[in-house]
């Protein structure tokens, strides 16, 4: 592994961690109408992305492992495009 | 544990016993088990529709009430998708060939491939608990019916979840064998296209699985807990459910045959003594497959109120995904042109493949027609469509695979020409079943009917006639195929692909020494193969 000492990392990154929790029940406290949930998963992205990269390895991969990551992500957004292509296209008759 | 060193004993001799098969981590012995139980299952949902057709000898009631005539047709449809077709080929041959065609001594995560196997006992067993309230949703289990029906939705949708596990660590365990396992000189553009086949089920597995598997927690938590995801009232979406379900569903129709596909493009050159021709078109399309499939799943959706933008962009794209599909047909046709072409059974049932998929593959593309579909949705031309690709493709893949290898997995041989006129009467009792429903579908005969209109009378009479044929065809194959006749040589057809540069059945673990491959898998005709 490339870094000198991981342990040191991996509590950085778990007090990242508990730091986002903070914020997600923070944010709760506010409401922002129609940005509630976008804001909720915007946060948990950012900790989803940390746990990959770092608990997970993603960060010290070869690329291969990194296109097997990415893709799901890129249908995961084909899933959410075309069912709301649909959705906001329909006409009533 | 048995003696897994033994390298003297065939996989088949090396332990006795249940215990020895249920905690075997041998890939052979895991392939074989997967093979009786996709086999056990096919025969129960067999059973299942024998008794729909026997339903439509007459209108109106025949046998069985409305009501078993939904649960039968659930039934059928469940089984055979979730526990005979999807874990199917892969599950069964993937695992008794890929490390013998890699140069393998196992696949990598020989532990995990028990779980998965374990998994899927426990998935079907659930499943199969629900019989106990069957349910009577059909297999796709739309909402908002799902959500309201009395039967046991929830135990079958939750079995469904769990083989899903089973399916996704498989794939894991195949594409992880693959890239790391490979013997030296095997290089991907050496690589035998079953394993190519293999590699883009394998993908779609692990891809598209989790989809299904959390659109059906939705259903559950919907039906369980009153959650709102799909039901209107609540600010939810029954299209919606359509969307995930479809998501997955349509890729795991490749799930289904492309692993057939892989059986086929070993086969033939076999039988035609001549190279693969257009390996490199054959082995990308399948993983062009795999990238596409995951952008048609509306065409399954154009009547249910989608939107006109959304049918439009579905129906395209669908028509580009046969593309890919009719570039392995042609080079299957090119390899025995100017072959040397043997009509063995194994043969037969794959040129019977390809003759019935190009039927079944082009009867998608009506269904694909916007305009089309609009009157033929939902009718017995859906059925007859879907049945010439899942039989006439699928499982004439499986069969040609089991004739095929029989003398590998097992070591001894079968009679040819009783396998031959078992053959004939599946071919034929295939085609009386099902080609009359695409006239009944033109004609408007819904799916799923138990009741139907009396000029439908004579089409649905054939039909239910040709299941009898049909049956005394898969019980002869399979008389022929328990009763071997001798034992059989190393490489009884010559093939030049490594599984044959073995003993049969092959050693526990296959390989003495990892072997080097310095050609490729197809030298039929060559110089290679006159050496050998
Ligand atoms: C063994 C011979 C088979 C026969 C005679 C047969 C017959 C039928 C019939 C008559 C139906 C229509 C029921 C209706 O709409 O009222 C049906 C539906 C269906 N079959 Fe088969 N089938 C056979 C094999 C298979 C296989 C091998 C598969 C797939 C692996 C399969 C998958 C399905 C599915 C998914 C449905 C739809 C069920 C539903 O509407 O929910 N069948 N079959
Ligand atoms: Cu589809």
């Amino acid at each position: 592994m490339a870094s000198a000492n991981p342990y040191k990392t991996y509590l950085n990154i778990w007090l990242l961690l508990m730091f986002l929790t903070f914020i997600t029940v923070y944010a709760a406290e506010f409401d922002f109408g129609a940005l509630n949930v976008p804001i909720a998963l915007l946060i948990a992205s950012v900790k989803a992305g940390v746990v990959a990269l770092h608990f997970m390895h993603l960060k010290y991969e070869d690329s291969m492992t990194w296109v097997f990551a990415i893709y799901p992500l890129f249908l995961l957004f084909l899933l959410i495009a075309f069912s709301a292509t649909d959705i906001f296209t329909r006409v009533a008759n | 544990m048995t003696d897994h060193h033994d390298f003297d004993k065939n996989y088949l001799e090396n332990g006795k016993g249940f215990k020895s098969w249920f905690f075997t981590v041998d890939h052979k012995r895991l392939g074989v088990m997967y093979l009786w139980a996709i086999g056990v299952f096919f025969v129960l949902a067999a059973i299942a529709s024998f008794l729909i057709r026997f339903e439509h000898l007459s209108p109106g009631q025949t046998i069985i009430s409305a009501q078993t005539y939904n649960v039968l047709f659930t039934l059928h449809g469940a089984v055979m998708v979730f526990l005979f077709i999807v874990p199917g080929v892969a599950a069964s041959f993937g695992n008794f060939l890929i490390p013998l065609m890699i140069g393998a001594r196992d696949v990598i995560f020989p532990k995990l491939n028990l779980y998965s196997f374990w998994i899927y006992c426990a998935g079907s067993l659930i499943l199969l608990l629900s019989l106990a309230a069957p349910v009577d949703t059909g297999w796709t289990f739309y909402t908002p019916y799902s959500i309201d029906t009395g039967t046991n939705v929830i135990l079958v949708t939750f079995g469904v979840f769990v083989l899903g596990f089973s399916s996704i660590l498989t794939g894991i365990n195949f594409i992880v064998s693959m890239h790391k396992l490979r013997a030296p000189g095997l290089t991907w553009d050496r690589l035998p296209l079953f394993c190519w086949a293999a590699y883009a089920t394998s993908l779609l597995q692990v891809l598209a699985t989790p989809v299904v598997g959390i659109t059906l927690l939705l259903l559950i938590g919907e039906r369980y807990f009153g959650l709102g995801f799909f039901d209107p009232a609540k600010g939810g979406d029954p299209v919606l459910f359509q969307h995930f379900f479809w998501f997955y569903s349509h890729p795991a129709v490749y799930i289904m045959i492309l692993p057939a596909m892989g059986i086929i493009s070993e086969v033939i050159p076999v039988f035609s003594r001549k190279p693969i021709f257009g390996y490199k078109a054959i082995a990308y399309s399948s993983l062009a497959i795999a990238l596409i499939s995951f952008l048609v799943w509306g065409h399954h959706m154009f009547t249910s109120g989608q939107s006109k933008l959304i049918n439009i962009i579905f129906s395209v794209i669908t028509f580009a995904v046969a593309v890919p599909t009719a570039i392995k047909v042609f080079n299957w046709l090119w390899t025995m042109y100017k072959g040397s072409v043997e009509l063995s059974a194994a043969m037969l049932y794959s040129l019977a493949f390809i003759f019935l998929f190009t039927i079944g593959g082009l009867t998608g593309l009506f269904l694909g027609a916007l305009a089309a579909d609009v009157h033929l949705h939902d009718t017995y031309f859906v059925v007859a469509h879907m049945h010439y690709v899942m039989i006439g493709g699928t499982v004439f893949g499986l069969f040609s695979a089991i004739h095929f290898w029989y003398p590998k997995m097992w070591g001894k041989m079968f009679d040819e020409f009783k396998a031959k006129i078992a053959f004939t009467l599946i071919f034929i009792g295939f085609n009386i079943v099902f080609f009359p429903q695409f006239i009944l579908g033109t004609q408007g005969m819904p799916r799923r009917y138990f009741n139907y209109a009396p000029e439908f009378e004579t089409l649905h009479q054939l039909s239910t006639y040709g299941t009898w044929i049909l049956g005394v065809g898969f019980i002869y194959m399979l008389y022929t195929l328990f009763k071997p006749v001798g034992a059989a040589d190393a490489n009884p057809y010559r093939s030049v692909s490594l599984e044959w540069q073995m003993p049969s059945p092959p050693p526990t673990l296959n390989f003495k020494e990892i072997p080097t491959v310095t050609t490729s898998t197809y030298d039929y005709g060559t110089k290679v193969e006159q050496e050998a």
